[in-house]
């Protein structure tokens, strides 16, 4: 079975976070991360920009763009796509293309900050 | 990280929230700074014990109330203060409160706290210290180091600061829409100057004074945070990310100035780069044009190119050009001309620049570019001229030195120059 690990936490705590805080958590991250690719085990792993960056479109008819991410919590996360685009524009057409094919509830737009491909995990 | 870096780090992030919260409920600024400082006391306690609250910020709001009350009570009838436990026993209490807490409120409370740093009676070096006291809860001493006065100077330059603010009258009434949106010009104008503070140090204090550009970003995705579809707060804060992802490669080792076409472009912050530029872009779907988003613009095509030879001029000549319609200034013209410079030659950029010679008769930079230009067109002994008038004006010895060494390069190339025609 493959598993989708999400990481939530409080965004204003990591943004407060020193530079090397954070590069001490990460390389404590990349520990784990690296056993786990060394047993054929990882798949991609994404750190996602801040919520700042975000753009969330909402699936209604006609479906609107907002900025921001997705605030509300009576929908649940179902799942994700990592798309290459040239920009958010691009980025909101794929969404919209895909909102078209499955109308309702909401994406949100977010650029990835560091993204490791990782290995086959099949 | 420890149980007391991660406690601190929560109370940081809760800071502007919470003694919003605590300003708007006891509208003195003192009072709620002394009754965060007090909940603040109390989370030290509990939280490594009790484990942390669900929601911080609302967690130190209703004890930095509750002791703030029990003070006044105290006070008044000489009771004694109730045990720690009684008031840090917030656990039933705590989804009230966050509840009540709702997002508008939370928004112009943060937004009333960052404005009244911004009164217009108060010198921008007040604004700033205030800010960085109030908002971020900087200790004096670290502000005062990053002002590079002593500390005594600078809890003066507070208190006196606070003093003015108190006496003008805090605007407390929830904002229209009109004022909001002048509170957030004023209050991006002063996250600006907290950054250009630190951006402007010379090379022996950038490091002492880079935590101004931390924080000065950190209020700005604060802001942003709060208000998501403002194209200009998006382009303040990708134009500060944009400037201060270049600071590792903006001096060398021994703190002299780097220009931006001579810096390691390998030193550059990525991440902050593409942060950055995920910002602007989306600054961009907005097509309502800004300052700080044409700016950040032209950060953007400095950052994107990997040589300096693949910079876009001809596009920030062109950015420099709506810039100047939106904010006209000589030295933004002077910007511009520099880009006109590598687009359509030296000549044109000295022609663009000659008119402002009076109007920027007392400024570094227009000698230092125009003595470049010179120098470009072979026009030596004029260009030494505009160097010699850009060192008595230099106001940090790295500029200074910056343009000893265009007088050095004169010197080295007028030589060969000169022996030639000896031999003719």
């Amino acid at each position: 079975m493959l598993y989708a690990i999400l990481c939530y936490h409080d965004e204003d705590f990591v943004g407060s976070w020193t530079r090397d805080q954070d590069a001490a958590v990460m390389a404590r991250l990349a520990v784990v991360q690296d056993k786990l690719k060394k047993e054929g085990r990882l798949g991609p792993v994404a750190r996602l920009l801040p919520t700042t960056a975000a753009t969330t479109l909402r699936k209604d008819d006609p479906p609107l763009v907002l900025d921001g991410p997705y605030a509300e919590t009576k929908e649940q996360l179902l799942g994700f796509y990592i798309i290459d685009c040239e920009n958010l524009d691009a980025a909101v057409d794929v969404a919209r293309d895909l909102g078209a094919a499955n109308p309702g509830g909401a994406y949100e737009i977010r650029p990835v900050g560091v993204f490791l491909p990782g290995g086959d995990v099949k | 990280m420890t149980d007391t870096a991660w406690i601190d780090a929560a109370l940081t992030s809760a800071r502007p929230q919470a003694v919003g919260a605590l300003l708007r409920y006891f509208r003195n600024l003192d009072t709620a700074e002394e009754a965060f400082q007090n909940a603040c006391l109390r989370a030290l306690k509990s939280w490594p014990q009790n484990g942390p609250p669900r929601d911080p910020a609302a967690w130190l709001i209703m004890v930095g109330r509750n002791v703030a009350i029990d003070e006044v009570r105290r006070t008044s009838r000489h009771e004694a203060l109730p045990e720690d436990e009684v008031i840090s026993d917030l656990d039933d209490a705590e989804d009230a409160i966050a509840e009540r807490l709702d997002g508008s409120h939370y928004r112009d409370d943060i937004l009333r706290l960052l404005f009244i740093c911004c009164h217009p009676e108060l010198p921008a070096t007040q604004q700033i210290a205030l800010a960085l006291r109030i908002v971020s809860g900087l200790t004096v001493k670290q502000i005062a180091r990053a002002f590079l006065v002593s500390e005594a100077a600078m809890e003066q330059r507070i208190t006196r600061a606070k003093t003015r603010v108190s006496g003008a009258g805090v605007p407390f009434e929830t904002p229209g829409a009109v004022e909001r949106s002048e509170r957030l010009a004023a209050v991006a104008a002063m996250i600006y100057l907290i950054f250009n503070e630190g951006y402007s140090a010379s090379g022996e204090t950038s490091e002492i004074r880079k935590p101004l550009c931390e924080e000065a970003i950190r209020l700005a995705r604060l802001l942003l945070r709060l208000f998501q579809s403002e194209p200009e707060i998006m382009g303040l804060t990708a134009l500060l990310l944009l400037q201060h992802a270049r600071s590792a490669a903006r001096f060398d080792a021994s703190g002299e100035l780097v220009l931006l076409d001579d810096q390691d472009r390998t030193l550059w912050n990525q991440k902050m780069i593409a942060e950055g530029l995920a910002l602007i872009d989306k600054a961009m779907r907005h097509r309502r044009s800004g300052p700080y988003q044409i700016q950040a613009a032209i950060a953007a095509l400095h950052a994107r190119a990997t040589t300096p030879e693949g910079t876009d001029w001809a596009q920030i000549d062109l950015l420099y050009g709506s810039l100047e319609i939106l904010q006209p200034s000589p030295v933004v013209t002077l910007n511009r001309a520099v880009a006109v410079s590598k687009v359509r030659g030296a000549e044109a950029a000295l022609q663009m620049i000659e008119p402002l010679g009076e109007r920027l008769a007392n400024y570094f930079h227009y000698f230092g570019v125009r003595g470049a230009f010179l120098m470009q067109l072979d026009r030596n002994e004029e260009a030494r001229v505009a160097f010699d008038r850009a060192i008595a004006l230099a106001n940090t010895s790295a500029e200074a030195a910056h343009i000893r060494m265009h007088l050095d390069r004169l010197m080295r190339d007028s030589r060969p120059s000169g022996a030639k025609a000896e031999k003719k």
